[in-house]
């Protein structure tokens, strides 16, 4: 397929393999990947057994795996409410809280629904006039503007039953907060690609500026990621941290405008709770005064009791990169994608779920 | 979560654009990207269309990392 074969190469991704490995002198380094694709094409491509001297860790770079179980909590309980339907993506239903997933909630007779995309919950409203649909949306910058278009969309169109429990998240201020937690070392980022479609490269330049460190945008395929490590390498070799766009024939220094402009008219930075991480400042979104009859934070009681993190799951340290899913004494044994723990086995593209495929 | 695809669009009505990927075809909102045109390459997500693929870009990757690589 086109913009996709060129990308696997064999012939090449040889060569690049050879040239990292000389760039590479035998140093021990260690770079984060903070998205859940990279995450998946990483251990897809074996990349992580090609350089026993490049240590890859994975970030917080999947949503569904930073949501907390406290939000989760909340999820369950809209689900008991009459006269509702709660829409979301896939990835969620095997969540679990601390009590109950939207699967059991579901074969307890929740009319919870699975949709490819936000704008289906739309015509879910339309066609069930008389029942209250609430979309969960859960997602970094590369999916909050597709939110933000449904919600214009809805004003427009005057669907007034129509309500969005938001869990967003903003990838860079998680990285930031990883940096100045200082509870792991790194010696360069893997920006993630499709966030960055969004927001483009600026968002990224503290990192170099401030820490001094390298961060690249890159692609999903076994070239785009050899790439990556090549140009870090580089970067580090020349002690000339920036931030740079291999993936340029997506993801444009500017990133797309108009998609910021419709997220940024939508919603506005708050305060957000991270699996593992905790409270960041402005690292979540939400809906704009402007916008609050949509909101489902403003119309419904979403008080929960805050119950701790499953037992045993180090999803939290895995998140932050200070642990792997091999370090969890239930990976494996307890926990497996049948029956997940924690979301870094629920989600594709969870840590925990990547490596029970591929190693 | 924030996979997306390049997909080739085949025809636009409004707001929406017929886009095919390795034969499939499916439904993909265009409100998010400017100008969109049949013939062009785009990346979708979650049901729209997020960027447009650039092929000069695409090129010039292959070049230099085969330059790199020589
Ligand atoms: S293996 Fe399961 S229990 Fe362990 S960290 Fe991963 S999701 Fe949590």
């Amino acid at each position: 397929m086109k913009y996709l074969d060129e990308y696997r190469d064999p012939a090449l991704a040889k060569q690049l393999i050879a040239q990292i490995r000389k760039l590479n002198k035998g140093r021990k380094i260690r770079l984060m990947e903070v998205c859940g694709s990279h995450t998946v094409a990483i251990y897809k491509a074996g990349i992580r057994d090609l350089f026993p001297n490049i240590d890859l860790i994975s970030g917080p770079g999947c949503p569904v795996c930073v949501t907390s179980t406290g939000d989760i909590d909340r999820v369950i309980k809209l689900t008991t409410m009459p006269d509702s339907i709660l829409t979301t993506f896939g990835d969620m239903v095997k969540v679990p809280g601390s009590n109950s997933s939207l699967q059991q909630q579901i074969s307890r007779g929740a009319d919870v629904r699975l949709v490819y995309s936000s704008f289906d919950s739309l015509q879910i409203a339309k066609d069930n006039p008389n029942k209250r649909i609430i979309f969960l949306a859960v997602g970094f910058e590369t999916t909050a503007p597709t939110i933000a278009a449904t919600v214009l969309e809805a004003k427009k169109e005057g669907i007034e039953n129509f309500y969005i429990l938001c869990f967003h998240k903003l990838v860079p201020p998680a990285m930031k907060a990883l940096l100045e937690g200082e509870q792991i070392h790194i010696d360069g980022f893997i920006c993630p690609g499709h966030v960055s479609v969004i927001i483009g490269s600026k968002p990224y330049e503290f990192i170099p500026k401030e820490y001094k460190l390298p961060a690249v945008i890159t692609g999903f395929e076994s070239i785009d990621i050899l790439q990556a490590l090549l140009v870090i390498l580089t970067r580090i070799n020349e002690n000339h941290p920036a931030v740079e766009i291999p993936y340029s024939r997506v993801v444009k220094p500017e990133g797309n405008p108009l998609a910021m402009k419709r997220m940024q008219e939508v919603f506005q930075p708050c305060e957000a709770t991270w699996r593992g991480l905790g409270v960041i400042p402005d690292s979540g979104l939400k809906l704009r005064i402007k916008f609050m009859h949509y909101d489902a934070h403003q119309n419904y009681d979403l008080s929960v009791e805050e119950k701790p993190e499953p037992a045993g799951c180090e999803c939290g340290n895995i998140l932050k990169g200070i642990k792997r899913p091999t370090d969890c004494p239930l990976f494996k044994k307890i926990c497996n994608p049948q029956h997940p723990v924690g979301p870094c086995m629920v989600s594709t593209e969870g840590s925990c779920a990547a490596a029970y495929k591929y190693s | 979560m924030c996979i997306a695809v390049p997909c080739q669009v085949i025809s636009i009505k409004e707001n929406m654009a017929t886009v095919e990927i390795g034969g499939v075809k499916r439904e993909a909102r265009i409100d998010l990207l400017e100008d969109v045109s049949i013939g062009d390459y785009v990346i979708l997500h979650a049901g729209f269309a997020i960027q447009r693929l650039d092929a000069d870009d695409a090129q010039e990757t292959l070049r230099l990392l085969k330059e790199m690589t020589e």
